[in-house]
This record gives C-alpha cells, sequence and structure tokens, in this order.
C-alpha cells in the first residue's frame, strides 16, 4: 500500500478506536497473545496511539519467553555429557540458564549452530555425523509442523544423528487460564498460529468465558481493525469470534499441517514459565518417532533450577504486570545481559519496551 | 562485565554495540589510554607532526569472504578510508595486515588482492606497507585482514558531536541496510534469492562535496556494524539532546525491507558500508542534498531527522503510521562477522 493511503487509513482507525473508547466509563484491557504482535505493536509506535482507557498487555505466545530455564540447563547438560552439537533457532542462544547460556557455553568450546529453519538441522546433522545433532524444540502450533515434516525427511533420508529436545508448547490451555482472569477483557488472537488451527476453534472463548477475540494480521492496520473490533464488541456486550485475517486464516486452519503434526506428536502436559505444569498444553513424541526423542535417547541428570525472584517474567507473561513495573528492568536485565528470557527473545515483551520504548 | 559471561568473550562483544562498549572501558581503556584513546573515535588527528594527519584502524573477518557487491579485499580499503573521510581527511596512504589461513585457495587469495587494488586505485589511496603471517588450519577462517589509514584533513572544521545544536538536520547518504543484508543472505544458511549486493564504496567523494557547507557541516559518520540505529543513538548519547527521525524518510531499498523482514533484522540496524550519516545546521539540509547531487554514490540521499531539545539522549522515530517509539541502540550479537 502507498505510504500515505496507510497513514491516513490508520488515523481514520485511530479515531473511531478514541470515539469507541470514549463511549467506554471503565478502562479496558485487552490481551495480544502472540509475542510477534507484541513486536509489531511497539515497534510501529501503536502504543502511543491509543487512548489511555485502552490498555494493551503481552500474553504468553513468545515460545521463547514461556521456555523453562531448565531446559536451557537440560541442553548443555545433555550436551556436554553426549559431546553433541545444539541446533537451535537464534534466540535461544542468550537466554540464561542457571549457569550460563548457549552463547557463553559456546565461547567455552561448546558446539552451538543457529539455523533459520528446522529442516536445515538435517543438513548440519549429516555434516556431524555420527556427532548427535539435537534440535531445541521450541515453538507452538506455527513452528511444530515443519519440525514434524523435518523428522518425517529424517526417517525417510535415513538421517541416524539428529533428535529433538522438545519443549513444544499448544495455546489452547493457557488460553483458557487467562481468560478466567477478571480484568482481561478481551483477546487479540494470533495469526500465524490460527493459520494451522483455525479460526473456528477459539469459540470457547466467547461462549464459556462471555469474552471477544480477534484474529489479526501483523500489519499495523490489521491490529488496529482488530482492536477496533475488540472495543466495539465488548462496548456492546456482544462477545464473538471475528476472523480480521482472513486472508491468511481459514475457519478450519491447515488440516494438512495439523495432520502431520499428530503424526509426529501426542498431547502432553508441558511446564510454561510463568504458568507452571498445563495439562495438555505440549506435545511428546509417537511411538513410532520416539527414537528422536534426545530426553529419552540421551539420559542425564537436571538440577532444579531457581529463577532470580525478582524477575517478572511471570507476571508479565500472564499480562498482569508490565516490563516498566519490574526492577531489574533496564537497569540489571538489558538485551546484553538479560535476567529473564523476556528480554532476550525477539518476540519477547520485556525485548519490546526496551528497544521500542513509547515516548 | 564478567558477571554473565562467565569471564570469557562473547560474540557479542564484537557486535559493535553496547557490549563492545563496555569491553573497550573495562579491559582495554583502562590499560591504554593516555589521552588520545579516550573518546574513542574511529579516527584520531596526529598531533606534533607539523600538518594534519589523520590516523585510523580497522580488521576485517566477514563471512563469507566473497559476498554481493565486494569481498573481505575491497572491503578493508573501503572501511578505513570511510573512518577516515567521516572524520574530514582524504584518505591517501594505507597499510595491510594479512593473516591467512593454511589451506586458502590461492585462486582466493589472488582475487581479494586484485579488489584490494582496484578498490585502493579507486579511492586514490596506497597501499605502502604490509606484513603476511600464515597460521595452521583451525586458527583463522581462510583471511583475516587488517588496514591501518593515514589522511589528511582537508578542512579547518572540527566535526565533532560538540558542535551539534538543536535544530540541526540529520541526513543519509543513501538507502540504509544493504551491507549487513547482502552478507547474512550470502551466508551458506540460506538458501534464499534476493537482487541484493553490499554498498561497500569508498565515501570520500560525498565527504568532501558536503565539507563545502565549511561551519554548517558538524558531523559524519559512517554507519557500519549497529546500522544507523547505533550512528543516531551515539549522537544522542554524546550530546545528550534529542534525535527525532520520521520513518518514512528514511531510504531503504526495497529488496533490503523484504529481506529484512523475512531474517527478522531491522534495516535500521543492519551494517552499511558506503553511506554516511551527516548533521548539518539548522536549514542546510536542503543545501547539503544539492551538493550531494547526482552523486552516484548518494542515490535515495535525504533529510531524516533533526536534533531537538526533547527527549536528551534518545533517538525518538516516528512511524509510519504516526506513532513513535524509541529507536534503541542495537546490542549483542545481532549480526556477527559482518565486517
Amino acid at each position: 500500500m502507498i505510504r500515505n493511503q496507510e497513514q491516513q487509513a490508520a488515523q481514520a482507525l485511530v479515531r473511531e478506536i478514541k470515539d469507541l473508547a470514549g463511549k467506554h466509563a471503565k478502562r479496558v484491557r485487552f490481551m495480544e497473545v502472540c509475542g510477534t504482535h507484541t513486536m509489531a505493536i511497539h515497534a510501529t509506535g501503536l502504543k502511543s496511539l491509543f487512548p489511555d482507557n485502552i490498555g494493551l498487555v503481552s500474553g504468553p505466545g513468545c515460545p521463547v519467553c514461556v521456555t523453562e530455564k531448565h531446559f536451557i540447563d537440560h541442553a548443555i547438560l545433555l550436551a556436554k555429557k553426549y559431546d553433541a552439537t545444539v541446533v537451535t533457532f537464534g534466540d535461544l542462544v542468550r537466554v540464561p540458564g542457571s549457569t550460563g547460556s548457549l552463547a557463553s557455553w559456546r565461547s567455552e568450546g561448546g558446539s552451538v549452530r543457529v539455523v533459520y529453519s528446522p529442516l536445515d538441522s538435517i543438513e548440519v546433522a549429516l555434516s556431524q555425523a555420527p556427532r548427535p545433532a539435537i534440535f531445541l524444540g521450541v515453538g507452538f502450533e506455527t513452528t511444530i509442523p515443519t519440525v514434524a515434516a523435518t523428522l518425517k525427511t529424517a526417517l525417510a533420508r535415513g538421517v541416524e544423528n539428529l533428535f529433538v529436545l522438545p519443549a513444544f508448547k499448544t495455546i489452547h490451555q493457557p488460553l483458557k487460564i487467562l481468560a478466567e482472569q477478571q480484568d482481561l477483557d478481551g483477546f487479540l488472537l494470533p495469526g500465524h498460529v490460527s493459520a494451522i488451527i483455525g479460526s473456528d476453534c477459539y469459540r470457547y472463548l466467547s461462549e464459556d468465558f462471555g469474552k471477544p477475540g480477534v484474529i489479526a494480521g501483523f500489519e499495523p492496520l490489521d491490529i488496529l481493525l482488530a482492536v477496533r473490533d475488540l472495543v466495539r464488541m465488548t462496548l456492546e456486550k456482544s462477545p464473538a469470534i471475528l476472523n480480521d485475517y482472513p486472508r491468511v486464516v481459514r475457519p478450519l486452519g491447515n488440516p494438512v499441517a495439523r495432520h502431520i503434526i499428530n503424526e509426529v506428536f501426542e498431547p502432553a502436559d508441558a511446564s510454561w514459565r510463568g504458568l507452571g505444569i498445563i495439562p495438555g498444553s505440549g506435545l511428546a513424541f509417537r511411538e513410532s518417532f520416539a527414537k528422536f526423542d534426545a530426553a529419552a535417547r540421551f539420559p542425564v541428570d537436571v538440577p532444579e533450577s531457581k529463577d532470580d525472584p525478582r524477575c517478572l517474567c511471570a507476571a508479565i507473561l500472564t499480562g498482569s504486570k508490565t516490563p516498566d513495573r519490574c526492577g531489574l528492568f533496564g537497569k540489571e536485565c538489558t538485551p546484553e545481559e538479560p535476567v529473564g528470557p523476556c528480554m532476550v527473545s525477539s518476540e519477547g515483551t520485556c525485548a519490546a519496551y526496551y528497544k521500542y520504548g513509547a515516548v | 562485565m564478567t558477571k554473565k559471561t562467565n569471564g570469557r568473550v562473547l560474540l557479542g562483544h564484537g557486535g559493535g554495540g553496547k557490549m563492545t562498549g563496555r569491553l573497550i572501558r573495562d579491559v582495554i581503556l583502562p590499560r591504554l589510554d593516555r589521552g588520545a584513546l579516550g573518546p574513542l573515535p574511529d579516527s584520531v588527528v596526529l598531533n606534533g607532526l607539523g600538518s594534519s594527519i589523520a590516523y585510523t584502524t580497522d580488521s576485517f573477518v566477514v563471512s563469507p569472504l566473497f559476498f554481493p557487491g565486494g569481498n573481505i579485499g575491497s572491503l578493508s580499503v573501503h572501511g578505513t578510508c570511510n573512518d577516515l573521510a567521516c572524520s574530514g581527511a582524504r584518505p591517501l596512504f594505507l597499510s595491510l595486515g594479512l593473516i591467512l589461513e593454511e589451506g586458502l585457495p590461492l585462486e582466493q587469495l589472488d582475487s581479494i588482492v586484485a579488489s584490494i587494488a582496484a578498490a585502493a586505485d579507486d579511492a586514490g589511496v596506497q597501499i605502502v606497507t604490509g606484513d603476511t603471517k600464515v597460521v595452521p588450519k583451525g586458527s583463522a577462517d581462510g583471511i583475516f585482514i587488517n588496514t591501518s589509514g593515514i589522511g589528511k584533513l582537508e578542512t579547518g572544521v572540527r566535526l565533532s558531536p560538540s558542535r551539534i545544536g538543536e535544530g540541526d538536520e540529520v541526513l543519509v547518504s543513501g538507502p540504509v541496510g544493504n551491507h549487513g543484508m547482502a552478507v547474512m543472505l550470502s551466508r551458506a544458511e540460506f538458501s534464499f534469492d534476493f537482487d541484493l549486493k553490499s554498498d561497500s564504496a569508498s565515501v570520500w567523494p560525498l565527504a568532501a562535496r558536503l565539507l563545502e557547507l565549511g561551519e554548517g557541516l558538524k558531523f559524519l559518520r559512517d554507519p557500519t556494524r549497529g546500522g544507523i540505529a547505533a550512528t543516531l543513538n551515539e549522537i544522542a548519547a554524546s550530546t545528550g539532546k534529542g534525535v527525532r527521525v520520521i520513518e518514512t524518510s528514511i531510504p531503504v531499498d526495497e529488496s533490503v525491507a523484504a529481506a529484512a523482514e523475512i531474517l527478522g533484522i531491522d534495516p535500521f540496524q543492519a551494517a552499511n558500508e558506503g553511506k554516511i550519516v551527516a548533521v548539518v545546521g539548522k536549514g542546510l539540509g536542503s543545501k547539503a542534498l544539492e551538493l550531494l547531487g547526482d552523486s552516484p554514490l548518494a542515490r535515495d540521499a535525504a533529510v531524516i531527522g533533526e536534533i531537538t531539545a526533547t527527549n536528551p539522549s534518545k533517538v525518538v522515530m516516528i512511524t509510519r503510521i504516526g506513532g513513535s517509539r524509541i529507536m534503541a541502540e542495537p546490542s549483542g550479537e545481532l549480526l556477527p562477522r559482518i565486517c
């Protein structure tokens, strides 16, 4: 779109949101579930355009942020013990574990390879063979199909030294927990995840919890449109699930991608930073793919890890605090020396506040 | 500094951002600073030599060695020439230190040296002294290069952030982020196909034109590692004033914007090797653009913002939809081995 057309359209939507917000007696709070939305909202300066009584808080949809410190410890200890190469998305490299990050382990001679697609881990594994290559399986429904496809390819090609340390998460169970929070009035629902799981599956939000949800794309106009619809539905007390991203998200999502997830994985409990163990919110390997499970194949004792009690990542991930309320923010905790993963991840709420702070 | 780095150097210490700054302040300056080094200039004016001589040094470790638009050889000439140019000095002489890894194909070395020669001729500098070392396989990555440069100051005007004042205008000499994105995309791990080249070039011709502004030219910098975000933050931090830029005024090539979006890299944080950021006096922005004129090196040059009294020491960007936010200093291991 031509730039000034976009700006005019944005201004018109902002005016509409302000008009609607003016009719609200109280402050309303919506949660953007997805970290990519958090980043887009801050990077485009949208936060500076919303009226004071419309609050947007960030949710748990940043895969790196909800990954426990224990997982980083596990990866490093496993790789040390079995002389393995860790293959990972770049975001995880600087997430602090109990005794250091993958970056600091690499500086001590550890083997860490950053990939942009899980499929690349096959080439990494082949180049390292017979040394084990351990892909760190972090991500939501968007990432999981590619990992599943990678493992099917690895199986077909007879790649014997590629494994996955799984910490995958699925979005519905935590969303149900968050929907019970009284002070959240609605949800800006993820665009990429919904492309896989579809728009129909969120109905419980409006039907069981009486909260509206709008699926949005990642351009500023997409987000403004969705916020307008959330403000309107809240005002009219007519909660529903709207799909404002129909150019990508279908009612039933992407059945092919879901099928491939189901071939490789089955539902399991998962531990979320900030939310604890949530039944049925993760994935484990099915029997036929169990040979790829790094945790089972390479047993290692991982001591219990403790988070810095002053770090508010947990409260930030559930939308109950904003980063500027954390005593560590910008002082002891910066992107160079992060205390919690929310400051490291390119989708992390603290990183967004730090990099793209409002003025 | 060593608190969370386990007492070792991390890749992030080479990113050109805050971590690099801390490493230099904590480990290097306390032992070496006898006065001239403290301000950490990209190049220094040598006193006591009778005429106005500027001196600088730079090392090059880019990976891969060859990328669209150049290679480590041409880059090692341009990078050092540009540090001189941005202090207002015409680049004249370079030293060339080569560290070669056992096994480097001679054919590659030859084409790197040929690029050094072509870039030096083009920039009007002579390679006047040099050194070559070879290290065992595994002790380097093909070739590392160090160049030092000597240039002659062509102006009596001191280019310094201390001369920057409220209302001064900030301009950039062309589209940003091309070098960083071109190098990233030419790495083996990417299989994207973009029509995108490094902007690696000597910017002295541009600096020379801007020097015609005399007192009106306050400051020049080549926005390499950390991109214009690092340079603008350097201006904000060293002046204590605010820098306000308009996103839609900052030129970005479409191919760079597309690649940046896919890789999740901010083009304003991606390195440039043939651009300058200039601060000129209030009202002189259009005159500066006129001086840059039709130079092919200054395609799409633009005034991108101004110095403000508000938001001291911060860079604020007015976004394309009219919102505003901070443009932070890049940190850590964004793009290792980009130059």
